[in-house]
C-alpha cells in the first residue's frame, strides 16, 4: 500500500479509493464482466465462427469505420465551433452555444427519426442530392451523418474551456516576435489545445461506436450494407441467441478498449510534449 | 533607434487612456513610464508597440512613421508582465522562437540558431535551463528568459511591460539593476513601465511620470524627484509634508513662517501649498529666530543611518503628522526622544497655488 500512496496531509485517501474502485465495480466492471462469463457457454470454434461471420465483419467495418469518420469530422468542425464560440461576439451566440448541448438532450430516436426525414429520397435535403446521385438515408453516408450528429458536442465542450484559457498575450507575444497568424495557430494555439481535442475525439468517436437509437432509423439496416454491429446484437437477442450477442458485444467491447487505449496514449504523449503544469 | 510619438489619444468607451501624449524616447536611452494604475503608461508602450492602435496621433520610429506598420514589421521587443512564455515548448525552443518563425529565405540555419540562442541564454545566466519547460522555472528565470526571447529578433526597440511587477522583493531588486546593466552592455533603445517609484529612479536615465492619461513631467530621476513640476509629481515621487501657506507678491507665509518666493512675484493674496519633502525640514531644539515652528515628537523610528521623525505642530490647527528625516549623527547631537518639543524650519520647498476646484 505504501508503496503507491504518497504522503499528504489531505484525509481520506483510503476511504476515497476504496469507494471509487467499488463504484466502478459495481457500474462498470461487474455488468463487463457478465458479458465475458456469458461468451465461457461458446466453444472457442463457436465464438470465432459466431463473430466472424461475413456479415457480422462488415458491420464492424461500419460500426468503427463510419464512427471513427464521424469523430474525425467532428474533431474539426467541432474546433471550429468552440473556436467560434471563445473568439467571437456576435448576436445568438448565446444561442448557438445552447443548441451545440442539444444533440446530448434530445433522445435518440427523436434524432434519427428527424434526419431520416431530411436525409429521405422525398426529405429537405435528400430531394436535392437524390438526383446527384448521392443517397445519404438508408446508406452507410446516414449512417455517418447520424454519429457525426451526437458527436459533435463532445469535442465543443473539451476544447472550448481550453481555448478560453489561452491568454491573448500568448499570441501578441508571438505575433511580435514574427509569426504570422498560421505560425500562431500551429506552433502555439494547436499544441495547447491537442490533448482536450484528443478527448473530445476520443469521447465522440466512443460514443459514436455504441450509438443505436439514431442510427437504425437513418441506416435502412441491410445486411452487409448499412447494419451496425449494436443492431445485430439486438437482432441476435430477440431470437434468443444470448451467447451469439455477448459474444459480439466482447469483441466490440474489447476493440473499443484498445481503441481507447491508444488515443489515451496519445493524449499522455500530447501532454507530456505540451507539458501542461 | 529614436522613438516619437506625436498627440497620442485613445479612448476605451468613455475611459481617455491617453489624452494627447506626445513624447521623444532618445537613441540608446533607457526610459521608464512611471505612474499610478490607469494613468496610460501601459496603454501608452502597448501603442508604440502595435498592440494597440491610438484613435488619434502618430508613432515614429528613427523619424520614420510607423503608426500604420504592423506588429510584425515593427521590430519591436516586447516583455509582458506575466512573460507569455510558450509553454508547450521548452526554454531553447522558446527562445529560438522568433528566428524559426522567419520566412525561409531569411531564416538562419540550424546551427546559427543554435548558437544564437545559447549566446542568449548564457547573456541571461540560465544556459543550464535550456531543456525545462516554463513551468519548471521560478518567476524571475522565467522573466529573464522572456527577455532572451524578445532579444532574439534583434529587436530595434525594446518595450518592457511592468517586468519585475509579478515578482517578489527582492528578486526585483536583483533583476533591476541586473536590467540596468545588460542596458549598458546593449545600448538597444528600451521603455519600461512601472508603478513602482524606486523602481523608475533607480534604473531609468530619464523617467516619464503620467497621471490620467498625461505626461505630468519629464526629466532624468534627479530632476524629476528634485524639482516635481506639479503637486501630483510631488506626491507621487517619495514622502512629502504639505503645509498651507499664502503667497503674495513675491513673498509666502508657509504655515505662518515669512520666507521669499521670487517666482510668484505677481501672486495677490494668493491661497497655496508647500510641499517639503521629510529631508528637508530642520529641526532644532531652540527657535531659531522668529521663523521657526514649535512641534512635538511622537515618533521616533531611529534604525539605520537615516532617523525619521514624527513630529505634530503645536500652534496650528493642522494637526496632520509632519515627516522628518535627519542624519543619526544630528538625532545624537538633539538626544530626542518622545514628548520632547522641537522646532521646525523648511530649509527647501516648492509652492503651488491652490487648484480652484
Amino acid at each position: 500500500m505504501s508503496t503507491f500512496r504518497q504522503h499528504s496531509i489531505l484525509p481520506g485517501f483510503n476511504l476515497a479509493l476504496g469507494f471509487t474502485l467499488l463504484y466502478l465495480s459495481l457500474i462498470v466492471l461487474i455488468p463487463l464482466s457478465a458479458a465475458f462469463i456469458r461468451t465461457t457457454e461458446l466453444t472457442w470454434q463457436e465464438f470465432w465462427f459466431a463473430v466472424t461471420t461475413p456479415r457480422v465483419l462488415a458491420s464492424y467495418r461500419l460500426t468503427f469505420g463510419a464512427a471513427f469518420a464521424a469523430a474525425s469530422v467532428n474533431a474539426v468542425f467541432g474546433l471550429l465551433v468552440a473556436w467560434v464560440l471563445v473568439r467571437y461576439r456576435f448576436p445568438g451566440k448565446k444561442l448557438i452555444d445552447a443548441l451545440v448541448d442539444l444533440p446530448f438532450a434530445l433522445p435518440t430516436a427523436v434524432a434519427g427519426i428527424a434526419l431520416t426525414a431530411l436525409y429521405a429520397g422525398n426529405g429537405w435535403i435528400g430531394q436535392y442530392l437524390e438526383p446527384l446521385g448521392i443517397k445519404v438515408a438508408f446508406t452507410p453516408i446516414g449512417v455517418f451523418v447520424a454519429l457525426t450528429f451526437i458527436g459533435l458536442p463532445f469535442v465543443v465542450r473539451t476544447v472550448q474551456p481550453v481555448l478560453e484559457d489561452i491568454e491573448a498575450e500568448l499570441e501578441e507575444a508571438a505575433a511580435m516576435l514574427g509569426a504570422n497568424r498560421l505560425q500562431t495557430f500551429t506552433r502555439i494555439i494547436f499544441p495547447t489545445i491537442f490533448p482536450a481535442l484528443m478527448t473530445g475525439f476520443a469521447l465522440a468517436f466512443a460514443r459514436a461506436i455504441g450509438e443505436y437509437g439514431s442510427v437504425i432509423f437513418i441506416a435502412g439496416n441491410m445486411p452487409m450494407v448499412s447494419e451496425i454491429t449494436p443492431l445485430l446484437i439486438i437482432t441476435k437477442l430477440e431470437q434468443y441467441d444470448y451467447a451469439g450477442a455477448t459474444a459480439l458485444a466482447v469483441v466490440m467491447l474489447v476493440i473499443s478498449f484498445i481503441l481507447l487505449l491508444v488515443i489515451n496514449l496519445l493524449q499522455w504523449w500530447g501532454r507530456r510534449r505540451g507539458a501542461l503544469a | 533607434m529614436s522613438i516619437e510619438v506625436r498627440n497620442l489619444s485613445k479612448q476605451f468607451g468613455t475611459f481617455a487612456a491617453l489624452r494627447d501624449v506626445s513624447l521623444e524616447v532618445r537613441s540608446g536611452e533607457l526610459l521608464a513610464l512611471l505612474g499610478p494604475s490607469g494613468s496610460g503608461k501601459t496603454t501608452l508602450l502597448r501603442v508604440i508597440a502595435g498592440l494597440d492602435v491610438a484613435d488619434a496621433g502618430q508613432v515614429l520610429f528613427q523619424g520614420e512613421d510607423a503608426t500604420d506598420q504592423h506588429v510584425r514589421e515593427r521590430q519591436v521587443g516586447f516583455v509582458f508582465q506575466h512573460y507569455a512564455l510558450f509553454r508547450n515548448m521548452t526554454i531553447f525552443e522558446n527562445v529560438a522562437f522568433g528566428l524559426r518563425v522567419r520566412p525561409k529565405d531569411v531564416r538562419p540555419p540550424d546551427a546559427e540558431i543554435r548558437e544564437r540562442v545559447h549566446e542568449l541564454l548564457k547573456l541571461v545566466q540560465l544556459d543550464w535551463l535550456a531543456e525545462r519547460y516554463p513551468h519548471q522555472l521560478s518567476g524571475g528565470q522565467r522573466q529573464r528568459i522572456a527577455l532572451a526571447r524578445a532579444l532574439a529578433v534583434e529587436p530595434k526597440v525594446l518595450l518592457l511591460d511592468e517586468p519585475f511587477g509579478a515578482l517578489d522583493a527582492k528578486v526585483r531588486k536583483e533583476l533591476r539593476s541586473w536590467l540596468r546593466r545588460l542596458h549598458d552592455d546593449m545600448h538597444i533603445t528600451s521603455v519600461f513601465v512601472t508603478h513602482d517609484q524606486e523602481e523608475a529612479l533607480e534604473v531609468a536615465d530619464r523617467v516619464v511620470v503620467m497621471n490620467e492619461g498625461r505626461i505630468e513631467q519629464i526629466g532624468t530621476p534627479d530632476e524629476v524627484y528634485e524639482n516635481p513640476a506639479s503637486p501630483f509629481v510631488y506626491e507621487f515621487l517619495g514622502n512629502v509634508n504639505l503645509f498651507h501657506s499664502r503667497l503674495h507678491r513675491g513673498r509666502a507665509w508657509i504655515d505662518g513662517i515669512e520666507v521669499d518666493a521670487p517666482e510668484h512675484a505677481e501672486a495677490e493674496e494668493l491661497a497655496a501649498v508647500a510641499y517639503v519633502r521629510p529631508h528637508d525640514i530642520e529641526v532644532d531644539r531652540v527657535a531659531q529666530g522668529e521663523a521657526a515652528l514649535a512641534a512635538r515628537v511622537t515618533h521616533v523610528l531611529s534604525v539605520g543611518p537615516i532617523v525619521r521623525l514624527e513630529l505634530i505642530r503645536e500652534d496650528s490647527e493642522d494637526k496632520n503628522p509632519i515627516q522628518v528625516e535627519i542624519s543619526k549623527e544630528r538625532f545624537r547631537e538633539l538626544q530626542l526622544v518622545r514628548g520632547d518639543q522641537v522646532f521646525i524650519k523648511p530649509r527647501r520647498f516648492d509652492l503651488f497655488p491652490n487648484r480652484i476646484h
